[in-house]
């Protein structure tokens, strides 16, 4: 058995990868797999040879995909009713998530759809979104052909169980507010220019009377779409914050607003002055640019996914006569036999219908290693099905399943964390605004005594105008979006910019065990004990590969053998071990109690390991063991170990002990390191550090975690492929950026101080302009210097110092 | 000076129509993905709509 490995040095003119177990030869190039070939086949067969000239080999590896995903479900009506945007008799069309779109060439083909399907009228692609918008004639093709042909040249769409359960409407809030903005450059661009004349000439001399009025009027005209559109958010937010007795940071932006239109049209009308309308334009228009800088979002990512997203949309059932269709899981009976192959989910609890198979529990319950399920056992909800393909017997509906239980645990629904959360700004604009009133009120009441009501009026609205605190709005949005998206490019991405503060305040940081310290799919396995000859080695591996024990697999892999000896006798206990005679000799695998029994072999003197353990015993003299251990993610522990001193670290972790020893160096006393840990448990945990006055850091990765995650102040989501799917959190973090955790805490607490030192800044300009105010001087010339002055100057502090910091702190601020 | 008037107006009128073509960029989308533009510029003129790939169909033909 086994195919002879030619090794060469071909690269796959698709993937790029190197051709290691065979090399297909095709049109004088080398390809590593069939798969690769037919997509280039196919590519080239419809002209779109360009795909490999805009990238070198920029096709997605089709070597794992050796069981296609049935899409039987998409010809059912209701289900693609559901997925498409808009459908009628004979248009559809709708959006795919294609999490494999990666290169400039990825958007080339997609967009040239239509050369290899021509009932495709129009595919359009988000490269951020990794998403393609497909307008389909279906009476010349279908949506199943469509995804299918996308799947064989490698771009398969993720078609989740969300889609199914709430049509996700099409973002374009955004629209709005660049066209808010352009209305108020235009009007603000306007203005300046008509009030030009004004500055220089204030006598009025050099222009007719007329034009001071009809310059007015234009004023009046134009900066009324900005009052009414433009600032209406401002406006409403504070309208809605007194209507509930409260004061937000609005309140104090709305009165100067107010205060600086009114007194505008007033100058205009009664032809006392020439209003501020360039100001507030111009005041308008910076607010609004800092919304859109704090808008940042990072669209391929999704923070607020729940298990629904994790499943797939459809599984493969059997009907009487054996053969498989698709069915969509909302449509998923119980009693239905289901058929899954390697790496798939289970969907539903069952119970397994094939004599054995293994479910990697990892992302629900954080177990690092495979258990074994034989016949008549009950699998639960979220396992992965790692190894042969085995058969299952459906025994709840999707939403009694225990992975949806869990998901709808009262625990796990709370959402106030973003209801607590208020700006800096927004604490203190109360005291601002009831002292600016304040003084602008005794400023008049001065004035009132000193000369007569004008001018009084006129200084009291000075000082509103003068203390509208844009720049104190603006330093909180320009500050920590310069902060987040110098963060996304070190490996954060965190969901909204005022968590950024929690983050900074962080006293205890809790770490899950699988998957987050260590890494996923990678294990180190050593052999310990009196070493093996090459042809021990070789009747090791043999009858290693005659299991499909994940284990078994694994120690197979790393033992090298030329030869492979098929065995005379083969016998396998199901999560226990194996034994393989082959005539001469015999090899006895598996766990202590397994050799103990199988092999009477006396096992009391072992040496300690961290991790699993397989024994090994040939021809009935133990022989040692293997031992499995899960490899730390790079850095980690001088993460840790720079991280003890200043914080709280804790290990909670739902995997068994075994490890314990290799983490207990890293954490403080006893208590911090936590074992077997259920996601209830995990919650609690973390609630009781709240109560104790922590400000918790939950570093997690799975569904177990995924309420720790929700109750933490901070919860990360650690993902090694960020597109992939993460629990709810408020940050997703790549794996690599782990070690750079205490990098992030650091620069986050320096962005908040650089917050309070714009706010002293502008505070500075607030209180130089109550200079002009009080005394009478606000002329609309000085407004209009400082009033812009003041915004830009905190824009180019914030974003200045923000790179300072994160550059001093070692994080890369350019890509 | 009067003539400042109607220079006034054209300066606005033609002001209000680049404010117009924002409105109609904006609405049409463009400003929804502002990453994804800069990468078709690569594409040559070799991503054509359905009629000119026939045309290039027809001369290949011939």
């Amino acid at each position: 058995m086994g195919t002879t490995a030619v090794i060469s040095s071909d690269i796959c003119y698709h993937c790029g990868e190197d051709c290691v177990d065979e090399t297909v030869h095709f049109d004088d190039k080398s390809f590593c797999c069939l798969g690769c070939k037919s997509a280039y086949q196919i590519l080239d067969e419809s002209g779109l040879c360009s795909y490999y000239d805009l990238d070198t080999n920029p096709g997605i590896n089709l070597k794992n995909t050796k069981h296609r995903t049935r899409f039987d479900y998409l010809e059912d009506k209701e289900v693609v009713d559901r997925i498409s945007d808009f459908c009628d008799a004979s248009r559809l069309s709708l959006t795919l998530n294609i999490p494999n779109i990666h290169c400039t060439s990825c958007v080339w083909l997609l967009e040239n759809l239509q050369k290899l399907d021509s009932g495709v009228l129009k595919s359009e692609v988000n490269f951020l979104k990794k998403e393609l918008s497909l307008l389909i004639d279906t009476n010349h093709t279908s949506l199943r052909d469509v995804v299918e042909q996308l799947v064989t040249i490698g771009y398969e769409p993720e078609i989740r169980l969300e889609k199914l359960d709430s049509k996700t409407e099409k973002a374009h809030q955004n629209r709005a507010l660049w066209l808010k903005m352009g209305v108020a450059g235009f009007a603000f661009g306007n203005i300046m220019l008509f009030s030009f004349p004004d500055y220089l000439d204030t006598s009025g001399s050099g222009l007719g009377g007329n034009f001071h009025l009809f310059f007015g009027a234009l004023n009046i005209i134009l900066a009324l779409p900005v009052l009414l559109y433009s600032s209406s958010d401002y406006l409403k937010s504070a309208f809605a914050a007194l209507s509930q007795r409260g004061v937000n940071l609005d309140v104090p932006i709305s009165i100067g607003i107010v205060a600086l239109f009114s007194r505008s049209v007033y100058e205009i009308v009664t032809m006392t002055g020439t209003g501020y309308m360039d100001s507030f334009t111009g005041l308008i228009f910076f607010l609004l640019i800092g919304r859109l800088v704090q808008q940042k979002t990072f669209h391929r990512l999704s923070f607020d996914r729940d298990y629904r997203s994790y499943l797939p949309i459809a599984v493969n059932v059997l009907n009487d006569h054996d053969e498989e269709y698709s069915v969509s899981l909302d449509k998923l009976e119980p009693g239905k036999r289901m058929r899954l192959r390697n790496q798939e989910l289970v969907p539903c609890d069952s119970t397994l219908l094939s004599d054995e198979a293994f479910m990697d529990y990892s992302f629900i319950t954080g177990e690092s290693e495979p258990v074994t399920v034989t016949k008549g056992e009950r699998v639960f909800a979220g396992g992965r099905l790692t190894g042969n393909a085995a058969l299952f017997n459906t025994e709840e509906k999707v939403t009694n399943s225990y992975l949806t239980k869990l998901w709808n645990h009262e625990a796990f629904q709370n959402n106030d964390k973003e209801l607590k959360l208020t700006t800096f700004a927004d604490k203190i604009s109360p005291y601002f605004t009831i002292s600016v009133l304040g003084i602008a009120f005794f400023a008049g009441l001065y004035w009132l005594q000193a000369a007569e009501m004008d001018t009084a009026l006129s200084v009291f609205t000075a000082v509103l105008i003068i203390a509208c605190p844009c720049a104190l709005a603006l330093s909180t949005p320009f500050t920590l979006g310069s902060a987040l998206n110098i963060l996304s490019l070190n490996g954060l991405f965190i969901k909204n910019h005022l968590l950024v503060e929690n983050l900074s305040k962080a006293t205890s940081i809790v770490f899950d065990k699988t998957g987050t310290l260590t890494e996923n799919e990678s294990d180190t396995i050593t052999f310990h004990g009196t070493a093996l000859s090459e042809e021990e080695q070789n009747w090791v591996r043999s009858a290693c590969k005659n299991s499909i024990h994940p284990l078994s697999r694994k120690i197979a892999n790393s033992l090298s053998s030329s030869f492979l000896h098929q065995p005379n006798h083969f016998e396998e206990a199901p999560g226990k071990g194996i034994y393989a005679d082959f005539g001469h000799s015999s090899v006895c695998l598996g766990s202590k109690q397994f050799l103990a029994e199988k092999g009477k072999i006396d096992l009391s003197k072992i040496p300690l390991f961290n991790g699993s353990t397989v024994h090994l015993a040939v021809n009935g003299k133990h022989r040692g063991f293997f031992g499995i251990q899960s490899v730390m993610r790079t850095g980690i522990s001088e993460l840790l170990n720079s991280i003890k001193t200043k914080f709280s670290t804790y290990l909670l972790s739902g995997d068994n002990e075994t490890q314990k020893l290799a983490f207990s160096d890293y954490f403080g006393e006893n208590g911090s390191l936590l074992f077997n840990q259920k996601p209830q448990e995990k919650l609690e945990f973390i609630t009781r550090l709240q109560d104790q006055g922590e400000q918790v850091i939950m570093v997690g990765d799975g569904l177990n975690d995924a309420g720790a995650l929700k109750k933490s102040d901070f919860g990360i989501a650690l993902a090694d492929d960020v597109s992939s799917f993460a629990p709810a959190c408020d940050a997703i973090m790549e794996g690599d950026s782990l070690n750079k955790l205490h990098h992030f805490i650091k620069f986050s607490q320096q962005s908040m101080n650089i917050i309070i030192a714009s706010f002293v800044l502008s505070l500075l300009y607030n209180t130089i302009g109550l200079g002009f105010a009080i005394t009478g001087h606000l002329s609309p010339l000085v407004a209009a210097i400082l009033m812009p002055l003041s915004s830009i100057s905190v824009m180019v502090f914030t974003f200045l110092t923000t790179r300072f910091f994160a550059r001093k702190g070692g994080l890369d601020i350019w890509k | 000076m009067e003539v400042m008037y109607l220079l006034i107006g054209f300066s606005l009128l033609v002001a209000l129509i680049f404010l117009g073509l924002f409105f109609w960029a904006v609405r049409s989308g463009q400003f929804d993905d502002q990453y994804t533009p800069s990468m078709r510029v690569l594409f040559d003129d070799k991503k054509s709509s359905p009629k000119k790939s026939n045309n290039n169909q027809n001369h290949r033909d011939e």
